[in-house]
Formats: structure tokens, sequence, C-alpha cells
């Protein structure tokens, strides 16, 4: 899931102390697991913003909703004029979220209630890992399912680097080493000898180095096509 | 020849190579590069150049390098991946041939965090590149000059010639990966490569075994990196922190009698344990040398080249050979 966390509220606050209507706009999906942007925070962060505007004598209208997903039209379509009452929405949705519902609110703008962190998971309540970049060419099966460029601060293919120290990173001692993970695992799963081979040079282009990517998945369009036609009919 | 470098030349003969290591200023000024220089010329085959060395800004190796050239110091260039793509890294290798420069190590590098391990500012966010690891880096150089193509395939007119190196870290973490990632970049292209600094000559020497059981000692000129001990604090330091590193207690006790020889007197206590440092170093020297594989030592002397002559004289390594 996408993983995110709250933005402090003072620059939440710099955010929004100009606007006179405020809607601070719960997703919850991914960003309600980890209680940064759920409808429940986004409750949270009105009233806090609503508790500054009374300190600073800022007279200010602050009100939360939330949808269960951000990122189709359907979950926000029906709130759509609901929203279009504000004169700024603060979105709690992940920043897939904030862009996609910022293309469909004419002159209102959407600004970020929470910062997008990573795709990861839930190990133990209340503590969220990074495990996948999508970087759109995914190799799990040749480093023992554990992976390299999410988890390598070097991002290395062909790891571990000299900065290896008692299996931690040499970023942090907070921080696994990712390929002394891979080692261990791959010892395990018997399949050590693969490291063996020098993967090349990736092809970076599939990750975001190649522009901002887009999947059409062509029987789904065909059918739609088809259905819309009908429809026209 | 592949480069017709000096190192390869010394390595080519048979004799015992040694390198030192020159780190350039953070500063704009080529005076201290070439007072190094001087102190190490004659006294090694050919000296580093490091690369911006735990993530600190300082006069790029190439330049340095090509300021070292012209005093009459062979450079080994530094090339590290964290600060550039394939794009830079070719261009800078294209450039640095067109210079004269002959010997190029190819490393990770720091991660930009490292910041002089905590003791400068330094730059920690800045976004690092790592397009390529070591291993990709090598055999791109390999590319360049054996078959005269870029990464991507377009035809280079005048192949850059380097020798091409590379750093392994024998006693790293995970121990038992540590021979399959030297077979990794030797298999890659790997001409020479230096050690991280080895002061457990026991744990390398069953290292180096392995490295023979593999035949890699015949398919590359490892040299075994000597980090010259300043005080007993430095080697503390060095194995308690430094990853890929670990000091025999013995030889932390015999420096701290060395500084507890000198009582209070600071003055006395720095040129003790100096003295001593350099006693090891030589020491290690002779053992790395005894060592079935090695084909010589990376000794670097780190803010203190100027003990490099020193060392080489008294290790019997003087004068260097000459071609």
């Amino acid at each position: 899931m996408i993983v995110g966390s709250q933005k402090p509220i003072d620059e939440i606050w710099s955010m929004v102390k100009d606007f006179k209507k405020v809607l601070v706009f719960g997703c919850n999906t991914c960003v309600a697991i980890c209680h940064a942007g759920g409808e429940k925070e986004a409750e949270t962060i009105a009233s806090l913003i609503r508790m500054r505007a009374q300190q600073e004598g800022t007279k200010m209208e602050v009100n939360h909703l939330g949808v269960m997903r951000h990122c189709e039209p359907e979950y926000f379509e029906p709130v759509m004029d609901e929203i279009k009452k504000y004169d700024l929405v603060l979105s709690t949705a992940c920043g897939v979220g904030v862009n996609f519902l910022s293309d469909r609110t004419g002159t209102i703008p959407v600004y970020p209630g929470i910062n997008t962190s990573f795709y990861g998971a839930v190990p133990e309540p209340g503590v969220f890992v990074e495990l996948c970049a999508g970087c759109g060419n995914c190799i799990l099966h040749l480093t023992g399912g554990i992976c390299p460029i999410a988890r390598c601060a070097k991002t290395l293919m062909n790891g571990p680097c000299g900065g290896t120290n008692k299996g931690k990173c040499e970023v942090s001692n907070e921080i696994d080493c990712a390929w002394y993970l891979i080692v261990e695992r791959m010892k395990k799963l018997g399949t050590l000898e693969k490291l063996a081979e020098i993967q090349p040079p990736r092809n970076w282009a599939t990750s975001r180095d190649g522009g901002p990517r887009r999947i059409s998945v062509e029987h789904i369009r065909e059918y739609e096509e088809k259905e819309e036609a009908k429809a026209g009919k | 020849m592949k480069s017709g470098s000096n190192l390869e030349k010394v390595l080519a003969s048979g004799k015992p190579a040694v390198t030192a290591e020159l780190g350039p200023p953070m500063s704009a000024d080529p005076h201290e590069v070439v007072h190094k220089a001087k102190q190490l010329k004659g006294f090694c085959d050919a000296a580093n150049i490091t690369d911006c060395q735990t993530a600190v800004v300082r006069i790029s190796s190439i330049a340095a390098a090509a300021i070292a050239f012209q005093n009459g110091l062979e450079p080994v260039m530094q090339m590290t991946c964290r600060d550039r793509n394939r794009i830079a890294i070719q261009a800078d290798l294209l450039g640095a041939a067109a210079l004269g420069l002959k010997n190029c190590l190819c490393l990770a590098g720091d991660h930009q965090k490292f910041s002089a391990a905590g003791r400068l500012k330094g730059h920690p966010g800045a976004k690092n590149v790592y397009d390529l690891d070591t291993s990709q880096l090598v055999s791109m150089l390999k590319k360049m000059r054996d078959e005269s193509k870029q990464e991507g395939g377009d035809p280079i007119e005048v192949p850059p010639k380097f020798f091409i190196g590379a750093s392994w870290t024998p006693m790293g973490d995970p121990i038992d990966i540590r021979p399959m990632n030297l077979l990794k970049k030797v298999n890659a292209g790997a001409d020479f490569i230096q050690t991280q600094g080895i002061y457990d000559m026991e744990l390398f020497r069953a290292q180096m075994a392995k490295i023979r059981d593999l035949g890699l000692h015949e398919r590359t000129a490892i040299l075994a990196g000597i980090i010259v001990p300043k005080s007993a604090m430095m080697l503390k330091y060095m194995d308690s922190s430094v990853a890929g590193v670990s000091v025999p207690k013995a030889m932390i006790d015999r420096m701290s009698k060395a500084k507890a020889a000198a009582g209070e007197d600071k003055k006395k206590m720095k040129e003790l344990q100096e003295q001593e440092g350099i006693k090891i170093t030589i020491e290690l020297i002779h053992q790395a040398l005894e060592t079935p594989g090695v084909k010589g030592v990376h000794i670097q002397a780190i803010e203190w080249e100027s003990a490099i002559e020193g060392i080489v004289k008294a290790a019997g390594l003087y004068p260097r050979p000459s071609f």
C-alpha cells in the first residue's frame, strides 16, 4: 500500500491561512491504514486548523469529509457538489489523489495535507516499511525476494558494497543492509550461486527516469469502447 | 599492455607494486595537490586521487589527477557511481584519457550522508545517482577500452585505454560472500584490485586462500590495503566503526603502550604513536607481500602523505622500478 505521514501543522497552516472556506478531504484506503490521511485524521486536522485560526484571530470555515478512494472518479463524484462549495481542498490522500482531484476541481486549488512516502507493508502495528520502489522492472526472482532498488541506499544490482557493517547499512545502523539480507536469504534458499552472475546496467526508462508512466490494458479499453458505442446507439 | 601505465608495467614485471593515496583539498588551490604529489613522487608506482571521499566536496579526481600527472606523479583517478550517471561517467572517462590519465579505480562511493563521518556538514540531502554499480562500471570501462564501444553501443573512434581497478573489502560483512564479490569484479574486467585496509592479517590470509582456490589471484593483481595507523584512538575507531575493518586487540594494546610511554607529554604521545604506527605499517606490508597471491600494497597515509617516503624506504621497497 501507499504509506504517508502527516505534515507538521505549521506547514499546513502556512498553506491554508489565506483561505476562508477549507475542506480537509480524507481518503479511506491506504493512507487511512497508516493513520495519516483517512477521514478520522482529516477530522483531527480540521480541528487543529480551526484551533489555530482561533489563536491567530483568522475567520475561517473548516470542515472535513472522506471517501473511499481519491484515485477513481466514481468515489468522489457523488461529493463533487459539496467539494465545490469550498475555496480550498486540503487533501489528505496520497500524491496520486491530490493530482487526480486537482485536475477535476476547476478553479478550486487542491493542496497536500500529508507527505506521501513510499510503497510499504505493516510488519507490526504502527510500523511501516518500504519494500518496493515501483521501478517498473521487477527483479525479485534474482534477489531472494528482497528488493535492492527499494531497500539498498545505493540501489546496487551487484551488491553488497564495502559499507555493510554487522548487517547494517553505512547510512545508519538502524537500517538493515539489503544485500546482507539478500545473501542470507539466498543461502537459505540454496540459490546463492545465482549471485555470481553480473547483473548488467539497468534500463531505468521503466522507472520514473523515462518520464511519467502510463499502462493501457487493451482488452479492457476495447470492451469499454464497445459498451460506450452501444450506449451511443 | 592494456594501458601502458607505470602501474601496469610494474605489475607486469612481477615486482611488488606500491600505490599510495593523495586526497585533493576542499579548495580551488592547486598547490596542495602539487605539494603532495612531490612528497609521493618516486616512492610509489601510482597514487590514487580520491573522488570526493567520505562524500565531501573536493577538487575533482580527474582535475587533481591531471595536476599530479603534470607534476610527475602517476595518478590512479577514482570514479564513484554516487555522483554521475553513465553519460557523465563516460564523458569524464574520455576526457581523462584525453588528458593522459591511464589508471582508473571504480568504486560505489560513500553514501552522501557520510559527510566525513559526521565531522563536516557535507551534503546529506544530495540526490545520489547510482545509475551503475561498481561491477557494471568496470564492465563499461572494459567495453569502452576493448571493444571501442560506449555502454549504449555507439562506437568510440579513439578508445580510452585505462588500466581498470576496483576495490575489494575482503573482511566485509557478510564475509562468506566476499570472494564471490571479487569474482564478479574480476569477471567484469578488473585488472587490479586494491583492498580495504587490513590489520587482521590472519583473517585476510584465510580470505586469500579462498581467492587462490578460485584462481582469482592469477586473473587480477591484488594490492593489499594498508592504512597507516596514527594513534590508539584511530585503531579503536577503525575497529568499531569502519565497515570491513577489524583490528586485533594486541595491535590496539601495542599502540596504547606506545602512548602510555609518553606519560603526560602530549607532543611525545603523538610522536611515539606515529613511530609505532609506522613500525606496524612496515610489518603489515611485509606480511601482506608474503601472502601468496598478493601482488603489491596500497598504502594509505591519510592526510599524512609525508610519511610514505620513510615507510617505503624502511620496507625495502625503494627505489621503485622505472621503465
